[in-house]
């Protein structure tokens, strides 16, 4: 087994994985069952002042028979009362004193308020605390959650207030309801945030009963726009996740990755991007804590089969090969091939590259297969037939490089060299 | 030894012809495999069934739950898409050409998940077809079977009034008095009919047989008389009674042909219909296999296949042989029937001749010549199922061109005789349920133009 330690900011967990702030996290209960099962560490449920929540509170989106590819939910942050999530969380501590407890927090809206609840849980004995200015829904409107998050002002003002108080490590978990991370990223390290998480859940509407005509979660008859979760926002979270990575302010600190986190790949995914740890929690409200098991696992064969002591050695290893449009090698060029032996004559590579892409699939009439073969000249290279083809390794993209030569786009231009290749 | 009916209880009977391949049960049951489906561009399984139904996009309309789509799309293609989703030997029809056979994995239920939007067609009734308004043209069709209905249904549809004159006194052709009991029920054959002709513009006449010397109660019909009453003809009436052996013994009381103790068990309820308890089936094909199985499911104690040829060159599926040997039915290869031997009139036992493979025949499998060895074996009943063969005296007395009984038809559908066209079994010999659908919709086209309407 591969060293699967985490040291996050002076946290120590025993491997990468948190269960993210969420129901997964709201009571001692099921953070018992979360670290039994081998969870690494926690960021229990946002606590503030005590809410109310509705009912219905979740929906999904699910895709051709698979269930809950994307998740959705209208919940605000914990509506237990504080005195008995502070007294469940020294509990969990004593019972389980190697693993990560991370305390998220959303004050009202005054310095003092965010005070008094950060002096509160630090007396529990909590590892660090994790800001949520994400929630979109809900505490919003109380001038709460993403308001504070999508205002890289406000943001610093909170943070400032935080760090006057703070103890021990605050992590800002940041909100994807923005055009960018990076402005309110760096303006929360400045202000003195000594890490990053990210993402929160994405405003939505999942769906909409077409019986009823009510969006989906129905609330006795009204919905309200969600946050949206899963393995569907996994792409957008590893896009805000390498912007941080990238961007010479917020790299400077340690990033806990979030965002439709499933499998051991998923999160060794994000922290090829840059992340130190990772949180999860639509795939373990869907299939409950036991998935833990193989995410270890799953990252430990990986990390033996490629040769890494620790996690360490290969977080951030994919941020460099994230580039500019205009460094790309323009002379770069693969065509596709079928490989004849394994086609199975299913046609999907024909139809998507003769109806939406460049006739480059030449179809054969038979009964009952046709024979489908590349025409190498018109192929632009786009890869699409060997997205929609379902045999694995029977369409490779072969290269042809158009010259030995690098040559990126800024430099065609320069050169004033054709346009008009197909 | 000895022939009896009656030999099972009720609730035997009922256990032994139950549907063998039970619908789906739920909507996420058929979402589960739809969502399988790959949805194949100029898909292998379409070009693969005769009828050419969209498989892909019925299919997909399942997955989106547009079942009433998926329903129209079966039957614009194939107005028995349910018939044919219980009955069709899909292994070598559409699910035989399913891509995933080229993976090694289970191809796609093409026929269950037709069952599947096809059954809630029927049982909720949907109105799927409109017909449009009579055109005053006229059209008769002789044979209410798969092929009958198939092109009563497209001319209807297009406003023609179609008369179907049936000799029966159910509809449905060999799908009701034919097929096996556990791959349709008499309920279900009736639905289908049902809902064929609720699109309206289809008058089924039972009890009206074309040709002449009616037995009592039935009403004749002749060609002339049709041609005077109606704007165009389409004979459906398929084939006839097994081909006789010709070997000594086949009088002997418990020889019995294997389409007529089908129809006794479809349409007479299993307790009445006796058999033996040692049968021999003569024959390799669907109906042996057929016959045989029922035989052992009425209650046989021994039933054993002949056959002239070795396994490879078994007519029948490898679907229905399962079936047989699933039923504990023994088959002897290599071996063709030459004498029935009998004692008090009834049969005792059968002599055979063992057969070696000689020479490819015209059809191109290797001859059976015989060895010159024989063996006798002990059987009450003999069924004989080695093929039906086609009403070639009817035929011939209506002056229409025919090889060997099989009605011969141009690529239009139409025989010989101005405005009398023909399809199905009556004109391929005897192929499938599916095959007759198609020739239906072809004949039913070809009327179309003849009568000016296309
Ligand atoms: C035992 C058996 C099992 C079979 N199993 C299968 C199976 O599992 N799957 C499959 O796809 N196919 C099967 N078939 C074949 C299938 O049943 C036929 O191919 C199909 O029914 C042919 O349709 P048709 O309309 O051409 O003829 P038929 O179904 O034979 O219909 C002809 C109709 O015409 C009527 N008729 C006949 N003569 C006259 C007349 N002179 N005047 C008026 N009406 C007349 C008949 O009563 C009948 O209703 C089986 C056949 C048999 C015999
Ligand atoms: C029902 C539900 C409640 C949530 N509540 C909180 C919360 O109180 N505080 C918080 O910071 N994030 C909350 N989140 C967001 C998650 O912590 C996490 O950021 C998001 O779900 C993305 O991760 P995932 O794709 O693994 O679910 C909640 C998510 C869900 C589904
Ligand atoms: S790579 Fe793109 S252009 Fe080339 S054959 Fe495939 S789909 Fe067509």
């Amino acid at each position: 087994m591969a060293d699967l330690t985490c040291n996050f900011l002076g946290i120590h967990s025993p491997n990468p994985f948190w269960l993210a702030s969420a129901p997964p996290t709201d009571k001692k209960y099921n953070v018992l069952r979360a670290f039994e099962a081998g969870w690494g560490g926690v960021v229990w449920k946002t606590l503030g002042t005590q809410v109310k929540n509705v009912s219905s509170r979740y929906s999904a989106v699910n895709y051709n028979g698979s269930k809950m590819m994307g998740f959705n939910n209208i919940e605000l942050i914990s509506d237990r009362p504080l005195e008995i999530n502070l007294r469940e969380i020294t509990e969990v501590i004593k019972e389980f004193p190697d693993r990560a407890m991370i305390v998220s927090l959303m004050a009202d809206n005054n310095r003092n308020a965010w005070h008094e609840l950060i002096k509160k849980v630090e007396d529990t004995g909590a590892h660090g605390l994790e800001l949520n200015f994400g929630c979109p829904h809900g505490m919003t409107e109380r001038g709460m959650g993403a308001a504070v998050g999508q205002d890289p002002g406000i943001a610093c003002m909170v943070v400032e207030w935080v760090m006057e108080a703070a103890t021990i490590p605050v992590i800002t978990k940041l909100t994807p309801n923005v055009h960018s991370v990076v402005p309110t990223g760096r303006s929360v390290v400045k202000a003195g945030s000594n890490a990053l998480s990210l993402i929160n859940t994405i405003q939505s509407v999942t769906g909409i009963d077409l019986d009823t005509f009510v969006p989906n979660p129905n609330v006795g008859g009204k919905s309200v726009f969600g946050g949206y979760c899963g393995p569907a926002v996994k792409p957008i979270a590893l896009k805000m996740l390498a912007t941080l990575s990238q961007d010479e302010v917020t790299n400077k600190v340690p990033i806990s990755g979030i965002g439709g986190i499933s499998t051991w790949k998923d999160a060794v995914e994000f922290m090829l991007l840059g992340a130190t740890s990772v949180q999860v929690c639509t795939a373990a409200m869907k299939y409950g804590f036991r998935i833990v098991e193989d995410l270890c696992e799953g990252m430990s064969n990986w990390m033996e089969e490629k040769g890494f002591k620790t996690i360490n050695d290969f977080i951030g290893r994919s941020v460099p090969a994230l580039t500019h449009w205009e460094d790309l090698d323009i002379n770069f060029h693969i065509v596709a091939n079928i490989r004849q032996e394994k086609c199975i004559h299913c046609g999907l590579c024909h139809i998507a590259c003769e109806d939406t892409s460049h006739q480059a699939i030449k179809l054969a009439y038979g009964d009952p297969y046709n024979t489908y073969t590349i025409i190498e000249e018109n192929c632009v290279g786009c890869n699409l037939c060997q997205l929609v083809c379902p045999v694995d390794n029977c369409i490779t993209m072969v290269e042809h490089r158009v010259s030995p030569e690098y040559v990126n786009w800024v430099e065609w231009q320069k050169r004033g060299l054709p346009l008009n290749d197909h | 030894m000895a022939i009896q009916n009656n030999r099972l209880s009720t609730e035997q009977y009922e256990q032994n012809f139950r549907d063998i391949d039970p619908r789906f049960e739920s909507s996420t049951a058929a979402k589960v495999e739809a969502n399988r489906c790959l949805f194949c561009y100029d898909a292998p399984c379409t070009k693969s069934c005769p009828t050419h139904i969209d498989v892909p996009k019925f299919i997909k309309q399942i997955a989106t739950d547009n079942v009433k789509g998926s329903a129209h799309t079966i039957f614009i293609s194939n107005i028995m898409g349910a018939g044919c989703s219980k009955v069709c030997p899909v292994e070598k029809l559409c699910e035989g050409a399913c891509v995933y056979n080229l993976l090694e994995e289970e191809p796609i239920q093409i026929a269950k998940l037709q069952e599947y939007s096809t059954l809630k067609a029927l049982e909720e009734n949907w109105k799927l077809f409109e017909r449009k308004p009579s055109t005053g043209k006229k059209v008769a069709i002789i044979g209410a079977g798969p092929s009958g209905l198939s092109c009563a249904h497209v001319l209807a549809v297009e406003g023609v009034d179609v008369t179907i004159f049936e000799k029966e006194k159910k509809g449905g052709g060999l799908m009701t008095f034919g097929i096996a009991a556990y791959k349709v029920t008499p309920e279900f054959c009736e639905s289908e009919v049902n809902y064929i002709t609720s699109t309206g513009g289809i008058e089924i006449k039972y009890n009206h047989e074309l040709g002449k010397n009616l037995p009592a109660g039935r009403q004749g019909i002749t060609l002339p008389q049709l041609k005077k009453e109606f704007d165009a003809t389409y004979l459906a009436f398929g084939v006839g009674e097994t081909r006789p052996l010709k070997i000594p013994g086949e009088k002997l009381e418990g020889v019995v042909d294997a389409i007529k103790f089908i129809y006794e068990l479809r349409n007479n309820g299993y307790s009445s219909v006796p058999v033996g308890d040692k049968v021999a089936v003569i024959g390799m094909g669907m109906t042996a296999i057929d016959a045989a199985t029922q035989s052992k499911r009425l209650g046989a104690k021994e039933v054993t296949l002949i056959y002239r040829r070795t396994e490879e060159e078994m007519p029948c599926t490898e679907y229905e042989f399962n079936l047989a040997k699933l039923d504990g039915c023994e088959v002897i290869w290599l071996a063709s029937p030459i004498k029935i031997k009998g004692r008090k009139g009834k049969v005792k036992s059968l002599v055979c001749s063992r057969m070696k493979l000689g020479e490819p025949d015209a059809s191109g499998r290797r001859s059976p010549v015989g060895t010159g060895e024989t063996f006798t074996l002990d059987v009450d009943m003999v069924i004989k199922a080695t093929g039906q063969a086609p009403f070639e005296k009817l035929i011939n007395k209506l002056k229409i061109k025919n090889a060997k009984g099989k009605i011969s038809i141009d690529s239009n559908g139409a025989t010989n005789i101005k405005g009398v066209f023909a399809g199905g079994d009556a004109v391929n010999g005897g192929k499938e349920v599916v095959d007759a659908v198609e020739a239906g919709k072809n004949g039913a086209n070809a009327i179309l133009k003849y009568i000016g309407l296309r």
